[in-house]
């Protein structure tokens, strides 16, 4: 499978330059780029064209709603020409334009008959720009859904805030994303690309400063002292209406009925449940699955080689699930998981 | 795919999704798929049974879920369901709604 990488952000908010300096990093060695951009002339490509051959320039317009279908294309063709031998590659980059939501194109990939077998989700790198993010996330639905989808965020143009505007900036998208890692665009590519994917909340360190903004009140550390389920870490935007909780609940959980409920759950609420991710100890498995999904998609469940720091002490184990929603009360989904995992009659016939 | 009726049997749902490595399912093997899909069927009856609907294979490869009149709708896949089930009951299945939670909590007890 081909890893995808999703590059997003707001308009302005350093995606190209960003990804002209991973480019250049020996790790992403053998990238194929897909550039889309919003207007009628493009630019970005022939920025990157200087630095890499593989960049294909989709047609302008919006990533998410007009040129889906070619982003697939694109994609097809481009593994048409590597099973053909014409070019190698063993990455994807995906730029969208500043105005894309990301759910749609990730939608692609795991719907699209042909690409689902050939490429996957190789996470979401969301640029954010330190100076204007705070109006943004305010005034653009799009740069919260950009954000909301991020496995990492990275903070351009720090140098340009004072350090009250980061440290605020920073609590504000914690709110919108605790599942996200931060770094700022300062640091070096190899930083940026470390253990990057759809699991790094779970599989790096805490993100940066993440302690110390939330303070030990969020209790990040200590999954193991929460005797039964909560919600414990929620975090609550007022402007937004949006709402980021983690659900922690002690001993194994039957698959087949989570399924079923995460599957009713996100039918109906989709569209307001912005990212849903966890890791899962499972009825059978001695390891932890883990799971992601942005909206009304959910990418196939995957195997953890190893139970994250905290999360199977003293042999109990326990699961975790990250929750990023707009307008729904988190309780109601809390009392829902439990009703629906407490079906005992279910339990015992399977 | 049916010869007669053309349905695919295409359940491309994430928690069926296809063996390969690193990705969890229980679709790897013919036994490993029908125990599963056992299991999603009482679990899915345990909810669906809030509007008196009933689900079961279809050929062995698809779904049908149906009522208590006598209607009934075949899909092919689990992401199909609650749009099926809400069609085929008139109402919607509301995992958030206070009503089905409590019906929900009942079932656990009982």
């Amino acid at each position: 499978m081909i890893p995808v990488i999703l590059l997003t952000g707001f308009l302005g908010s350093g995606k190209t330059t960003l990804l002209q300096r991973l480019l250049r990093h020996p790790s992403m060695e053998g990238t194929a780029v897909l550039v889309n951009e919003f207007g009628e002339v493009g630019l970005d490509h022939h920025l990157l064209d200087q630095i890499d051959e593989n960049v294909v320039l989709l047609k302008s317009g919006c990533i998410c709603c007009t040129v889906r279908g070619e982003v697939a294309d694109a994609l097809a063709n481009l593994h048409s020409m590597r099973a053909r031998g014409e070019i190698s590659f063993d990455r994807v980059v995906i730029e969208t334009t500043g105005l894309a939501d990301p759910y749609p194109v990730l939608q692609t990939l795991t719907a699209h008959p042909v690409l689902r077998s050939h490429f996957c989700n190789g996470g979401v790198l969301t640029t954010v720009d330190t100076v204007n993010a705070d109006i943004q996330v305010t005034h653009r639905a799009e740069a919260v859904r950009q954000i909301s989808a991020a496995d990492r965020i990275v903070l351009t143009k720090t140098d340009l805030a004072t350090p009250e505007q980061e440290t605020a900036l920073r609590k504000r998208l914690l709110h919108v994303n605790p599942a996200a890692n931060f770094i700022t665009s300062f640091a070096s590519a190899e930083t940026i690309l470390d253990g990057f994917g759809p699991l790094s909340f779970f599989t790096t360190a805490k993100a940066e400063s993440h302690d110390h903004i939330c303070g030990p009140a969020c209790n990040h550390d200590a999954p193991s002292q929460v005797t039964q389920l909560t919600d414990q870490h929620r975090h609550h935007d007022e402007t937004l209406g949006v709402t980021s909780f983690s659900l922690e609940v002690e001993g194994d959980i039957d698959w087949t009925m989570f399924g079923t409920w995460l599957t009713l759950l996100l039918h109906k609420y989709g569209d307001r449940i912005f990212r849903v991710k966890g890791i899962l100890a499972i009825e059978g498995e001695a390891l932890p699955i883990a799971i992601h999904g942005v909206q009304h998609l959910v990418h196939a469940p995957t195997h953890m080689d190893h139970w994250p720091k905290g999360m199977d002490q003293s042999g109990s184990k326990s699961s975790r699930l990250i929750f990023i929603l707009e307008d729904i009360d988190p309780e109601k989904i809390r009392r829902s998981f439990r009703a629906f995992m407490n079906v005992d009659a279910v339990r015992a016939a399977a | 795919m049916c010869s007669l009726c053309g349905i695919l049997g295409c359940d491309d749902h994430w928690t069926n999704a296809v063996a390969r490595p690193g990705v969890y399912t229980r679709n790897h093997d013919t036994l490993a798929r029908r125990t599963e899909t056992a299991r999603r069927l009482k679990s899915a009856n345990a909810v669906l049974s809030f509007r008196r609907l009933k689900l079961d294979v279809w050929q062995g490869r698809s779904y049908v879920v149906s009522s208590p009149t006598g209607a009934s709708s075949v899909f092919e896949a689990l992401s199909h369901l609650w749009p099926e089930a809400e069609t085929l009951a008139g109402r919607e299945f509301d995992p958030l709604d206070d009503n089905f939670i409590e019906w929900m909590e009942g079932q656990a007890l009982s």
